[in-house]
């Protein structure tokens, strides 16, 4: 999991930037975006993430007017977008894989948004702006070439280039990187993030890599099936998924489903009863789902030793299945008691110090503080 | 120790040509088809051009005959061509800046010329939009009305002019003219048939598919988010089929354009039933000479003039093809 670069401070004071008010959007007989409302904030990175046909792509097209909502509001910078047709609405896209017009140049493509304008640019000043535009990505040299003579990289900063040239309100990526090498993926998205940053532009990410969505966004909201599920800073939502999805689709975890019993989890097929602690417990009796991040559960040799006094732990005996090995830790895939259930423990290599670590086969011993544990009721 | 020298491959021994691999055969085919269907008539034909009309079976004498008389030695082959008929030709270019002269094959190539233009222009504003319709169409749909193009092409194309002459017929019974009528929109029949709008409404008629086809095969493989991207950028939807759709399809338009310009060029059925003869074209010209007029090489220098006159534009449209068009190449 990579950690998040700086994120932009908030301002709560500050009123959103975009606000999306209740949209939907039906084709036909499938309900592609389910009242999603949400609001975006000045100079923000936000990113949609989902699984492919989740609805984030449809809710980009109708934030850049390319689809019509069936319900809601869309109001930009104090501005309702509803009646404003996509060519004249001040938000700019970079397509996924570009959508970069094969027959104009590289300088031809960054401006074409600026032979747009009304009322008319000269044409120094078209110009002067693309060539603004290209020194922003360095391909000054590239301004004659043609997009198919470019390398992916390339392309997409020429993409990047078109869609910052008018000076948008609002950015809207739909998944920027997605068509590059996993190599120059990782080096771009930073790039991305601070040229974004230097522009100072609002922008809208959509993507279906966790990853990047962590990496490059101040904030990501999670959407399935049309539906947007959870808004929060990328630690946020991996450390406090509030439902089943976000927390098995945003990294691992380990998933118990039971009952709550006299502030404990009862019938999951943990070997114990789960010890919980959560802020707001629910009522006795309600259906609770606990999830474990795999670096919360601690191995060991030995049956874990009370901690801090009075903190309850959960802990089972487990046969260790499989071991992936992966330098800085290795993941331990565990079967629980004599049972069937899985577990999967993250564990530091430091953590066995002078002893080995445990071969396949082993019995083991894991745990982890209730408080490690987060209680989803849906 | 140095690796050792590697021997040379033997050659693998020459095969006799006839087992070949089919490749080879196959890229065969179609030169074989040219040469033989293409070349060879137009070399006979070229041949003929350069003969002297005579009145015999065939009505011409060969460039490469010799006057043999009875009991001589035969004499060495020669090549005397009789170039009569191209002078003709050019003796009609000369007098151009005549007036009151008859220009009987200039007349007939610039109407010929100037119909299959207009048609081509008409096939191409008509077909546009009904090839653009069909490629954005669902892909189920989408064969149903390629099929609704083509499904003229099923009945004999003879059948269909004469069903146009049924539908024009400028009497009262003329189909058109009878609806009219009885809407009593007019008082009396219109004269629909035998003149040029008739000729042009048939002649579109007839070479719209040809034009739809390739313009569809081409407009389907458009990117429809580089339409998106445009009005994302800002252009108004007819800047962005301006700018985008229009150059990226030049290929299809050009492609479109020659499938209707060269054979409307020759057509001289549909402008002699639905123009009634009256205007002389160059497939008529030609169709006289070889028939009634018994003047082959006449016919045939015409002939070959026509095919020059065709190939120069498309080799001049061919080299500015690739005009507008990076997507579809490699590069560098």
């Amino acid at each position: 999991m990579s950690a998040r670069t700086d994120s932009a401070p908030h301002f709560p004071a500050e009123p959103d930037y975009l606000r999306i008010e209740g949209i939907s959007k039906r084709f036909d007989d499938a309900l592609a975006v389910d009242n999603v409302t949400l609001g975006v904030r000045r100079r923000e990175i936000f990113a949609l993430l989902g699984s492919s046909g989740c609805g984030k792509s449809t809710l980009l097209r109708m934030i850049a007017g390319l689809e019509r909502p069936t319900a809601g509001r869309i109001v930009l910078d104090g501005e309702d977008l509803a009646e404003v047709p996509a060519f004249r609405r001040p938000t700019n896209m970079m397509f996924q894989s570009y959508a970069l017009f094969p027959h104009m140049s590289v300088a031809g493509n960054v401006a074409f948004g600026l032979r747009q304008e009304r009322p008319r640019l000269t044409r120094a000043q078209i110009d002067a702006r693309v060539a603004e535009m290209l020194e922003l990505v360095q391909l000054q040299r590239y301004a004659a070439r043609k997009p198919h003579e470019l390398s992916g990289g390339q392309q997409q900063r020429v993409a990047l280039a078109r869609s910052l040239a008018k000076e948008p309100k609002l950015l809207l990526l739909d998944e920027p990187l997605a068509a590059l090498d996993k190599k120059i993926r990782q080096h771009t998205q930073l790039e991305l993030v601070s040229l974004i940053r230097r522009v100072g532009v609002t922008c809208i990410l959509v993507t279906h890599d966790q990853e990047e969505a962590m990496t490059m966004a101040s904030r990501i909201g999670v959407m399935s099936e049309g539906v947007l599920l959870q808004v929060g800073t990328p630690d946020e939502i991996y450390e406090h998924p509030s439902c089943r999805f976000t927390a098995e689709f945003i990294g691992e975890t380990n998933l118990f489903h039971g009952r709550l019993e006299g502030g404990r989890l009862n019938g999951s097929d943990f070997p114990a009863p789960l010890a919980i602690a959560a802020e707001a417990m629910p009522a006795p009796g309600t259906e609770v789902w606990l999830s474990v991040r795999p670096e919360r559960v601690v191995l060991g040799r030995q049956p874990p030793a009370a901690v801090n006094g009075n903190v309850p732990i959960n802990a089972a005996q487990g046969e260790v299945d499989e071991i992936a090995y992966l330098g800085s830790h290795s993941v331990y895939h565990l079967r629980l008691g004599g049972g069937g259930r899985r577990m999967i423990a993250s564990v530091p290599s430091a953590h066995w110090g002078e002893a080995s670590a445990p071969a396949r086969g082993e019995r083991v011993w894991a745990w982890w503080l209730a408080p490690d544990g987060v209680v989803l009721t849906r | 120790m140095s690796a050792e020298p590697a021997a040379p491959a033997p050659a693998p021994p020459r095969r006799p040509f006839f087992l070949l691999r089919g490749r080879f055969w196959v890229a065969c085919l179609p030169w074989a088809w040219l040469l033989l269907f293409f070349l060879l008539p137009f070399v006979l034909i070229v041949n003929v051009s350069l003969s002297t009309p005579d009145l015999a079976v065939p009505p011409y004498v060969s460039p490469f005959s010799q006057p043999q008389a009875e009991g001589q030695p035969a004499l060495p082959p020669a090549f005397n061509p009789d170039l009569g008929s191209y002078r003709r030709l050019g003796d009609e270019v000369a007098d151009l800046a005549r007036p009151g002269a008859e220009l009987q094959y200039l007349r007939a190539f610039g109407n010929s010329l100037l119909l299959a233009a207009l048609t081509t222009l008409c096939c191409l504003l008509v077909g546009y939009p009904f090839a653009w319709h069909i490629a954005r169409s669902a892909e189920g749909t989408r064969n149903t009305l390629l099929m609704l193009v083509m499904l003229p092409f099923w009945t004999s194309f003879l059948l269909r002019v004469y069903a146009w002459m049924g539908l024009l017929d400028s009497s009262e019974s003329g189909l058109i003219n009878q609806a009219l009528l009885a809407l009593g929109v007019i008082d009396a029949p219109l004269q629909l048939l035998y003149n040029s709008g008739a000729v042009l409404v048939g002649m579109v008629y007839s070479y719209l598919p040809f034009m739809v086809l390739p313009l569809y095969a081409n407009l389907v493989k458009l990117d429809m988010r580089l339409l998106e991207a445009a009005r994302d950028l800002g252009a108004r939807p007819w800047t962005a089929f301006v700018s985008i759709t229009l150059p990226l399809s030049w290929r299809g338009i050009v492609a479109g354009s020659m499938m209707v310009f060269i054979p409307a060029v020759g057509e001289f059925v549909i402008p002699d039933l639905l123009g009634g003869g009256g205007v002389l074209m160059i497939g008529r010209r030609i169709w006289d000479d070889f028939g009634p007029n018994q003047d082959w090489p006449m016919a045939a220098a015409v002939a070959v003039v026509m095919v020059l006159l065709l190939i120069v534009p498309i080799m001049v449209f061919h080299r500015h093809g690739d005009r507008g068009d990076g997507a579809s190449e490699a590069g560098p």
